[in-house]
């Protein structure tokens, strides 16, 4: 037949037109929507968009939440983890990120522009067990907890365990690890932790956001672990306070550098929380010196870039999320007691207050 | 004698076998009961207007509904169909009315290719192709990636129920003088309509309860929203994030939105059925 | 008809009959001139260029996947080589990745998948295809087994979490395993629920295709049923069976979500087939949002890369079979 329909000037004119138009729709979803969204993900100027720690999330969404109902914004935040919350804002797709772990100096170089670390809470990354049949609060040894991680002991009822908890009937159930299988803040605060107290874990494993634990399930999400420890019996995990509270699970007391056990609450936090703080905020409240303190505590930062205009942001939006933030490290506080976070120390707050005036639209501060 | 017994032997095994072929057929029944019973009479009592009509409460708090998902699934569903529906019926047009052609024969080969493509691949191209450039996540690229998941299925359904069509009856529209796209857009579709509707349908269902290519480009949102530029929440991203939770008012919303997932999905697949059933291919 | 704007002479074999390879000869029909409207043959045109293009777009698409995968790889392939295939540690923080606990996870859960499902989908194949083909039993079974593969695998995975886990967790206390209930088991026995119609459905596509002449033989010769099954529709549907339980392996390969929810998703190679482990698809799933570096990122599509070639690999081998059975 000579009228092939494969014919090859017809088909690549016909490409060519339709290529254009695909590439113009594309701009051209942008382009409806270039006076509101493109810039950075989200799209309406009234919806901000965060992804990053899970640690934070139950105080984030009460935040939120209540922000929302003063003045409308909305803010769609997605607990991913830390991890996943610096890539995307690396990325750019995301207005800011949330993180347990400030950014170390290969993530600072991956991102095109300073990031601003601003700190929003302090909260316990408390160590939570499934054992159903025991009663009191277990107590814990820096050394004991890290072989329990390090997979050295295996039974609950280990003399070394025994040792700690005089008196008290531990079962013969093995200990079945619960950790992170994404990339979590919340795993970098505690395993700096278990670096500062045990020389084996620092050459073994080591710290980070996302490391090769030796034994044990990985759950996404604190949710995830959490979720875990719940339903196996005999688990233990470390998740932030909030989760065990709020589910009624049972969390164990740390020996801290001063040798007490501490019992990880709001007023433990603090007195943790309570150290000169650096003005790029960067710093970390593990194994604290405090005599109150609880060692396994750590700051979360909000991070956003320093120069707000990038990618065809609005000045308005950025106006919109450093109003945000501000609310957050002030008012916003009065929701962290509840969900037994630690409110900012006025020191922190300050800390903050410097951060956020250095923020910056096309070179001028934003924050008056 | 021997002969006797070995028949008998033969026989009693044969029966034996078919005992066994029974048993082992009829089990392969069991999980699939077992999983509906379970979902539906955990999921059942979870649904009220309250459910259905209220978004997602703050973290901890009880209450609260999936009404940001179940929108954001119906608006990204229904996105994705307006995409990959017409292309893959005119692509089974093409295929069915070119069985020899080089480009017929690659465009068959990557059909049966991308049929096999896993979910999670399908989201990481949806990732690079459009999160990555357009800026951020968005409804929109989860349709897509839907979409791509869907072509398939409208292409091989479309292509073989236009192979059954008689060519008599292309012949007689011609003969008439009708034009090469009256023809097949008047007399061809029409008259395969059951199938194309089948796999059209089909297709959907498959993609009803996809999760794995939403992970990364639709992204979640506890408001409800209608914009497909922006991210959008979706029944099965708000089951898997509920499922591994640790709270128990979350796993009672996800019981919920099994019971609404399931349920749409069975009647999507029992509808098809209905439809091969009634509207057979005139021939 | 519309008024001719223009008259063009177009031959009766151009213009009426568009279809190409329609196997008509039409250079028979006597070339009479007939009066068509420009218009009408531009549209005509512009649609049978559209339908190419469409034809275009699959390729460009598949091809398309193929290579941002590819591309997206490089980083990653280049820093790593082909060692990253059986590296045995996967350690983002210290920038080493090795794909081999994943490679062997998503092996050992699909073939342990395969292995519990293939006596359940031949069992179903033979019953709907040799013993029941007809009747209201048959399409009771063949619906429910069709709807088996129509569950969203997001409910499987939930399912699974909450009524397998605890159920193996029993389990392994009484044969004295670690109780944890989440590992390589529990998802191969999802997968399998889940792969069971694949095989089952081709299987009695299969069966039922074998001539009623070769059996009737068999039993004129005085073969038991069970006999002609095994020495008859087997033997002769064997590519068939194969290819279908082909298309299950694909299937389990690249299934994400239900594996993700109940598999342990820990790096560590697994140690026995109830120990925690992770496949390629889900330990995507977990880190791809968060992979910050480049060669993290490329790493993990580097995965995706493998997954994507071994199951096209599986399937095209599988169709190759179906097709050259329906042929023969």
């Amino acid at each position: 037949m000579k009228q092939s329909l494969f014919n090859i000037k017809n088909s690549l004119t016909a490409l060519a037109l339709l290529a254009t138009l695909g590439l113009t729709s594309c701009g051209g979803g942008g382009t409806s929507s270039k006076t509101d969204s493109t810039a950075s993900a989200s799209g309406d100027d009234n919806t901000l968009i965060g992804a990053g720690s899970s640690f934070d999330n139950p105080l984030f969404s009460k935040m939120f939440s209540e922000y929302n109902k003063m003045n409308g914004l909305k803010v769609n935040y997605q607990s991913v983890g830390s991890g996943a919350g610096i890539s995307q804002l690396t990325n750019k797709t995301v207005d800011f990120g949330a993180s347990d772990a400030p950014m170390n100096a290969k993530q600072d170089s991956a991102a095109s522009a300073p990031v601003l670390h601003i700190p929003v809470t302090a909260g316990a990354v408390a160590i939570s067990y499934n054992l159903a049949d025991v009663k009191d609060t277990l107590m814990l040894t820096p050394s004991v907890l890290a072989d329990i991680f390090l997979g050295k002991i295996t039974k609950w009822n280990d003399p070394k365990i025994a040792a700690v908890n005089k008196g008290v009937k531990l079962p013969g159930t093995g200990i079945v690890i619960a950790h992170r299988s994404d990339g979590s803040g919340t795993t970098n605060i505690f395993t700096t932790y278990l670096s500062k107290v045990s020389e084996e874990w620092n050459t073994k494993v080591g710290k980070g956001s996302s490391i090769n634990w030796p034994v044990g399930l990985g759950g996404k999400g604190t949710e995830g672990v959490a979720g875990l420890v719940k339903q196996t019996p005999g688990a233990i995990g470390y998740i932030e306070l909030a989760y065990a509270v709020q589910n009624n699970m049972a969390y164990a007391k740390v020996q801290n550098k001063a040798g007490n056990f501490i019992v990880p609450t709001i007023a433990s936090v603090t007195a943790a929380a309570n150290i000169t703080i650096p003005p790029d905020s960067k710093v970390s409240l593990t194994n604290t010196d405090a005599a109150d303190g609880y060692p396994i505590s750590g700051f979360s930062w909000v991070l956003i870039y320093q120069e707000q205009k990038y990618n065809d942001r609005s000045a308005d939006r950025a106006s919109k999320l450093l109003k945000l933030l501000s609310w957050m490290i002030h008012d916003g506080q009065q929701y962290s007691g509840p969900l037994t976070y630690a409110p900012l120390s006025p020191a922190a707050v300050a800390v903050g207050d410097a951060i956020l005036k250095s923020a910056t639209f096309n070179g001028k501060p934003i924050l008056q | 004698m021997m002969m006797k017994t070995g028949i008998k032997f033969r026989i009693n095994k044969s029966g034996g076998i078919q005992v066994i072929t029974i048993i082992l057929a009829f089990a392969c029944v069991i999980p699939l009961i077992a999983i509906l019973a379970y979902i539906i009479q955990a999921g059942i009592t979870k649904i009220n207007w309250n459910f259905l009509t209220n978004i997602p409460k703050p973290v901890g708090e009880t209450g609260g509904g999936i009404v940001n998902a179940l929108v954001g699934s119906v608006i990204i569903i229904l996105v994705a169909s307006v995409i990959a529906i017409p292309i893959g019926i005119l692509t089974g047009v093409y295929l069915s009315e070119n069985r020899k052609s080089t480009l017929a024969y690659w465009c068959r080969l990557c059909i049966d290719v991308l049929q096999g493509v896993p979910s999670i691949v399908v989201g990481i191209v949806a990732y690079f192709w459009l999160v990555k450039p357009l800026g951020g996540f968005s409804a929109l690229s989860g349709s897509v990636a839907l979409a791509i998941m869907m072509l398939p299925i409208v292409v091989r359904s479309t292509e073989e129920t236009l192979k059954l069509l008689p060519d008599s009856l292309k012949e007689a529209a011609f003969a008439l003088g009708m034009p090469f796209h009256r023809v097949i857009l008047k007399v061809i579709i029409p008259c395969g309509i059951s199938g194309i509707l089948s796999g059209a349908i089909l297709s959907v269902a498959r993609i009803a309860g996809e999760t794995a290519p939403l992970l990364f480009t639709a992204f979640g949102n506890p408001y409800l929203t209608t914009n497909i530029t922006k991210p959008m929440h979706s029944l099965p991203l708000l089951i898997f994030n509920y499922a591994t939770s640790p709270y128990n008012d979350w796993h009672d919303l996800a019981w919920g939105a099994s019971v609404i997932l399931l349920v749409f999905v069975l009647l999507l697949n029992i509808l098809t059925k209905q439809i091969t059933k009634k509207w057979k291919v005139q021939l | 008809m519309d008024t001719p704007i223009k008259n063009e002479k177009i031959t009766l074999s151009e213009a009426s009959l568009g279809v190409i390879d329609s196997g008509k000869k039409a250079n028979t029909v006597s070339k009479k001139t007939l009066r068509r409207p420009f218009r009408q043959i531009r549209t005509e045109k512009f649609f049978k260029q559209t339908l190419v293009l469409m034809g275009l777009i699959m390729v460009i698409l598949v091809f398309g996947i193929l290579l941002t995968l590819i591309v997206e790889s490089i980083p990653s392939i280049r820093a790593l080589g082909l060692k990253y295939l059986w590296g045995k540690t996967w350690d983002p923080v210290q920038d080493i990745y090795g794909a081999f606990p994943f490679l062997l996870g998503t092996l050992l859960t699909s073939f342990l998948a395969l292995i519990i499902s293939v006596p359940f989908s031949i069992a179903v194949a033979i019953f709907l295809g040799e013993y029941f083909p007809k009747g209201w039993l048959s399409d009771f079974l063949k619906n429910t087994v069709e709807l088996i593969a129509a569950v969203p695998s997001v409910i499987y995975g939930f399912w699974g979490l909450a009524v397998m886990v605890p159920i193996v967790r029993s389990f392994e206390t009484k044969i004295g395993v670690d109780p944890i209930g989440v590992g390589i088991f529990t998802s191969s026995v999802i997968l399998a629920i889940m792969i069971i119609p694949y095989a089952a459905s081709l299987g009695r596509s299969v069966i039922q295709m074998v001539p009623s002449s070769l059996k009737e033989g068999a039993y004129a010769l005085g073969a038991t049923r069970w006999e002609v099954i095994r020495d008859v529709i087997i033997p002769y549907t064997k590519s068939g069976l194969f290819a279908g339980i082909l298309l299950s392996l694909g299937r389990a390969l690249g299934e994400t979500m239900a594996v993700t929810m109940v598999i342990g998703n820990t790096s560590q190679l697994p140690k026995s087939i109830f120990a925690p482990g992770n496949t390629m698809a889900s330990v995507i799933a977990n880190e791809f949002t968060e992979a910050d570096k480049a060669v993290y990122l490329s790493a993990l599509i580097e995965l995706g890369l493998v997954l994507f070639l071994v199951t096209t690999v599986i399937n095209m081998i599988g169709k190759k079979v179906i097709s050259r059975f329906t042929n023969e």
